[in-house]
């Protein structure tokens, strides 16, 4: 399923972005993970309003977003299992806050399954479905990091484009 | 017959075992030597031609070899015993023939014998018969058949015992014609039997089949090679032709039988077949060999020879066969593909060759580049940093402060020369620098190189410089790139001298043929005149005549640009270089020993771009050195000199440093000497003009911060490096913080205010995403800079407004804008990272706080003209908050917030008091909720809100929203 990163190496062992070349190839490249994504209703049409947020003042924006995301809900991950895991499972409140956080900040990077599997995980929170909710975590931990990846993958394509668009010869000048 | 042609094209002309030509195994026979029988189409070979000249044949030879050789009596001992068993066979059938004869003859004798007993029967009998009777007609029968056998006696009988006359009569002449027929027949057997005799007789020789045969055997082999572009012979033991076979044949008989190769004919190759056919018939065995003719007889023909030993019954060779083949053709054709072959196999290997190369030539071309690319990226940022340092130099610092200072900025202008250097090597290489060609002074340069080293010598070193008074006061060249060099130079002599001298000598030389001399320590003694008009009393001795020629002989008038030669030595007290790393010293990152490296630090590029420049620019580079007592680079430039005669009006222009450092008499000062104890004034001078240079990169960076497209601008700005430039820059700085500063700012504290006002500005457009809580801090770097520029200042305002609110402690007091003031509630950092974006691109400023209760102090502090409040959040929810907000417009009082638990942090404030008067005005508060379901909608506009927004927030959600409530604030 994930595809190897596109990297042609030249003879002198540098990769052929660092060059300056395949700037349109990865935007290509891109784009074709994008609209995999799209398709896989992996991602929504919430993640090009974040795109579009993106100017010269902000460059990275997406990435700073999402980088954010990711270190937040690694955390209410942590937290769910923890408290998944307790003996006495009690707090359905507590793990209903989580999801709310989880869900908000989803929806917000328009991460569409994730945001999907949250609301599964709610409902069975809500019938205090001590099953179901495990199964729930699980289903979300597989989306959450099947989603790290692809958009690891999305940024470190864009990097490498971003660089590979910048580099410039002095014959140009 | 087997011939075993081998498809032989190559090489294997060596001497190999190969099966005999004659059939090994004669009893075997039909297999080998298949002919077709005589009996029934003969007529095939009938309608042949067939042409008898081609075959020569020593008859008497053949006879012999019959006799002796083993192969010849075995071939004649089966044609003989396929004559025997065809006689057997024919003697078989006759004998067959003969019995069936005699059994014909037993039969009829019983017959015979049987009629015999009948008759004796019917004597006995008696019956009288008739004659006249029917009778006789039967009769007439039976007698025939009896008389087959016993004709006599029966007639004997019959006579006898009868009288009939008739029937007697003809009785016995029946009898009498059986008798005949009887004995015609005896007679024809007799007769057959003679004829089979005969037969036999006549096909009893052996010879006659024998020769029969072989005539037909030599009628198919003729048959077969009329057109066989072969030759085939026999040999005798001498080699001689005892019998040859040629298709194509051009000599006699007589010319060939008895006769060796040798004797037949002469010319290339014949030699060599001799050769090969004695040493097959000394080996035994048989082999093939290809071998190129060059006769006079048949030309250059390349023929397949395939020799056979013939032996002896006692196992003697006495001969050889021999066939050839003219092969010449395919030869021809196999030679031509293996020449192609080989053509090809060269022509790929060139194109292999050549491909490599031009992928490594691009891929070094490339690299090349990159780093030429990758150095100036790097180079601007440093660049930014050590002028950054450079400024933050000048501020009052504490003495350790200071040390530290002192340390990062001679690392960083450590790294900026290294890069500067491998930018230059680069561009050098690659071919893209480009000489500029302007007026300069060399004493000026000298003595400026010179007074730089001075500056930051740390040595008790004496510099100094000879000019002689032959070079002109002016010259054309590209004076940065001629510094750029002395100073190299200078640094490095610098570098590795500990004490005594460094000095530099210019003088003028005549065109180059010359090549290393080691003098050059002192001043050379002949000194020219030039063209230059403010030095013509000092000629003595023409060391270049051509140049003085050529300026003689034109009018000064024309402007005429002649060139001359001028020698620049820098020399040195150092620990000089060894001889044998002499060779490497202008090699890149060479250095003449691993451990100077450490010692005296350095990339080992800077004699490398030397060397690059000095060749660049068209002149040569020499190094001349004695270890342990100094070493001497030398080099020599051609320049042009302009014989305008407005030379000195242009000095302004033309200076390439300080002006204010140079008094007119310099122009023509020889000799320059600084000793360690005028560092001490030089530092001020030198360091101010240091910074007044780097100064504009200091600003470039500023610019740089604020997004990619302004990095040519700071390119732009870093590549100037005159004076003039950089205090154009200066000036540029200064207008742009002119209006912002106070009349009684320093110099240094404008330009470093300028620096920070404009950094600040940046920052207001590029908040920092990543973490929130710098924001705090930059805030407060924010409030400093207001302190130290007091005054309306526009940017600075702005961008404080922006920054201050973006944490809720910090909201200070501000006046009032234009810009309507919003609120995010908000505890999801993502949420607010989004929201905060869209906001901006919205032309909008936010406050965020993280929780009801914040959100309620908030208001309670500063009021909003629209709060964003998310509904879900820890502490307290959107929802509680709204009512707390709602019950405060209602009543003017916090009264229900206090009792929630929120804590006015109001209540010591003025801003209170103003806040309370606003009170009565209904803040427009829009929900924000995660659900987008129907009662949690309800339950918004229940607890006070006005509106929702369904999250995730879209531009266009947040757009409308904004226009609803914010009408009269259009956004952009």
């Amino acid at each position: 399923m994930v595809r190897p990163m596109p990297h042609i190496f030249t003879s002198t062992g540098l990769p052929l972005w660092l060059l300056g070349w395949g700037a349109e190839f990865l935007r290509a490249e891109m784009s074709r993970l994008l609209a995999l994504l799209f398709h896989q209703g992996v991602l929504d049409e919430q993640f090009l309003q974040l795109q579009q947020l993106q100017d010269e003042s902000s460059p990275n924006f997406v990435y700073e977003v999402t980088s954010i995301y990711f270190s937040e809900s690694e955390k209410l991950l942590r937290n769910l299992k923890l408290l998944l895991m307790e003996k006495e499972l009690s707090d359905y409140r507590k793990i209903e806050i989580h999801l709310n956080q989880f869900m908000g900040s989803s929806s917000s990077i328009g991460a569409n399954r994730v945001r999907n599997v949250c609301v599964t995980f709610r409902a069975a929170t809500e019938e205090n479905n001590r099953i179901g909710c495990l199964r729930a975590l699980e289903l979300l931990e597989n989306e959450y990091y099947y989603l790290k990846n692809k958009l690891h993958e999305f940024f470190q394509i864009e990097q490498q484009r971003s660089l590979a668009a910048r580099v410039r010869y002095p014959m140009q000048d | 017959m087997v011939c075993e042609v081998e498809n032989i094209l190559l090489d294997d002309m060596e001497i190999e075992p190969v099966p005999s030509m004659w059939p090994e195994d004669i009893g075997d026979a039909g297999k080998q030597f298949n002919i077709e029988q005589p009996g029934k189409d003969q007529d095939m070979l009938e309608e042949v031609n067939i042409m008898d000249e081609p075959t020569i044949v020593d008859f008497k030879h053949l006879m012999a070899l019959n006799d002796y050789t083993e192969k010849g009596s075995t071939q004649l001992a089966y044609l003989v015993k396929r004559w025997e068993y065809k006689q057997a066979n024919v003697v078989r059938l006759l004998k067959e023939e003969l019995d069936n004869l005699s059994r014909q003859k037993q039969e009829v004798e019983q017959k015979r014998l049987e009629i015999l007993e009948e008759h004796r029967f019917e004597e006995g009998d008696q019956r009288p018969i008739s004659v006249l009777d029917d009778m006789y007609d039967f009769w007439k029968e039976v007698p025939r058949r009896k008389a087959d056998v016993i004709i006599p006696n029966k007639k004997v009988e019959v006579d006898a015992e009868y009288d009939t006359a008739i029937y007697w009569k003809q009785r016995a002449m029946h009898v009498e014609k059986l008798l005949e027929a009887s004995m015609q027949r005896e007679h024809m057997l007799t007769e057959k039997l003679q004829d089979s005799i005969n037969n036999l007789e006549n096909q009893s020789s052996p010879v006659e089949e024998l020769s029969q045969i072989l005539k037909r055997a030599d009628n198919f082999l003729h048959f077969i090679l009329q057109n066989a572009p072969v030759v085939i012979g026999h040999q005798d033991k001498e080699l001689k032709y005892r019998f040859i076979y040629n298709h194509f044949p051009t000599l006699h008989e007589e010319d060939i039988i008895g006769k060796t190769d040798v004797e037949i004919f002469t010319g290339g190759g014949v030699k060599e077949s001799q050769e090969f056919k004695r040493e097959v018939l000394e080996k035994g065995l048989p082999a093939k060999r290809e071998i190129t003719f060059d006769t006079e007889l048949f030309g250059a023909k390349t023929f397949l020879i395939y020799v056979e030993p013939v032996f002896s019954k006692t196992g003697e060779t006495i001969g050889i066969n021999y066939m050839g083949m003219d092969v010449t053709d395919q030869v021809r054709i196999r030679e031509k593909m293996a020449k192609l072959r080989e053509e090809i196999a060269v022509q790929k290997a060139k194109e292999t060759e050549l491909n490599k190369t031009i992928h490594i030539t691009e891929e070094t071309m490339r690299a090349k580049q990159m780093l030429a690319t990758m150095s100036h990226e790097i180079r601007s940022p440093l660049s930014g940093v050590v002028s950054m340092a450079e400024i933050l130099a000048r501020t009052r610092l504490d003495k350790e402060q200071r040390q530290l200072l002192d340390v990062m900025l001679s690392s960083g202008d450590l790294v900026l020369q290294l890069i500067n250097d491998i930018l230059d090597l680069s561009k050098v290489e690659s071919g893209v620098m480009k000489l500029e060609a302007t007026k300069f002074r060399p004493r000026e340069v000298v003595k400026h190189v010179l007074q730089t080293a001075a500056a930051s010598l740390k040595k008790t070193l004496i510099l100094e410089g000879h000019i002689s008074d032959d070079v002109p006061i002016e010259v054309i060249g590209d004076v940065l790139r001629i510094r750029q060099i002395l100073t190299n130079l200078i640094s490095n002599a610098i570098k590795f001298t500990h004490e005594g001298k460094v000095g530099i000598n210019l003088y003028v030389v005549p065109e180059p043929v010359m090549e290393n001399d080691d003098e050059c320590r002192q001043n050379p003694n002949g000194i020219l005149s030039n063209n230059a008009e403010n030095k013509p009393e000092e000629n003595h001795t023409s060391v270049r005549p051509r140049m003085e020629n050529e300026t003689e002989e034109m009018p000064r008038s024309l402007e005429m640009e002649t060139t001359v030669w001028i020698r620049c030595d820098v020399y040195d007290t150092g620990i000089g270089i060894p001889e044998n790393a002499l060779p490497t010293l202008f090699k890149k990152y060479m250095q003449v020993r691993a451990d100077h490296a450490r010692k005296y630090g350095g990339t080992g590029l800077g004699l490398a771009i030397c060397k690059q420049l000095v060749e660049l620019m068209g002149g040569r580079m020499t190094v001349t050195s004695q270890e342990h007592f100094g070493s001497t680079f030398t080099f020599l430039l051609p320049y042009k000199v302009s014989t305008a005669p407005d030379n000195s009006d242009d000095a302004d222009d033309v200076t390439t440093m300080t002006n204010h450092e140079t008094v007119p008499d310099d122009i023509t000062e020889g000799f320059f000497q600084f000793h360690p104890r005028s560092l001490g004034s030089l530092f001020p001078l030198n360091g101010s003009s240091r910074t007044s240079m780097l100064l504009p990169n200091g600003v470039g960076h500023g610019l740089s911060g604020t997004s990619e497209g302004s990095q040519a601008d700071n390119g732009k700005f870093s590549r100037m490096s005159s004076p003039e430039d950089a205090s154009s820059i200066i000036g540029a700085a200064e207008a742009l913080t002119e209006p912002e500063c106070s009349p009684g700012c320093s110099s240094s504290h404008e330009s470093t205010s300028a620096v920070i006002t404009r950094k600040h500005g940046n920052q207001h457009f590029m908040p920092d995403h990543a973490d929130l809580q710098n924001q705090a801090e930059l805030e407060q770097r924010n409030g400093n800079a207001n302190l130290t520029l007091p005054g309306p200042c526009e940017t600075m305002r702005k961008s404080c407004e922006s920054s201050e609110c973006t944490t809720a402690g910090n909201l200070g007091a501000t006046a009032t804008n234009a810009k309507p003031k919003i609120l995010l509630v908000e505890d999801n950092n993502i949420n607010i990272m989004v929201t905060q974006s869209m906001m901006k691109q919205l032309g909008h400023g936010m406050d965020i706080v993280k929780n009801g209760v914040e959100a309620v102090q908030a208001v309670q502090r500063c009021c909003y003209d629209l709060i964003l409040m998310d509904v879900c959040m820890p502490k307290m929810n959107g929802l509680q908050a709204t009512r707390l907000i709602r019950s405060f417009e209602q009543t003017g009082n916090w009264d229900a917030a206090a009792e929630a638990g929120v804590e006015n942090v109001s209540l010591d404030s003025p801003g209170s008091i103003s806040n309370s008067s606003q009170s009565t005005r209904r803040v427009p508060i829009i929900a924000m909720t995660a659900n987008a379901l129907a009662e949690s909608a309800d339950e918004c506009f229940e607890n006070g809100m006005d509106s929702f927004v369904s999250k995730p927030v879209t531009f266009q959600k947040l757009k409308d929203s904004l226009d609803k409530f914010l009408p009269s604030h259009s956004t952009t």
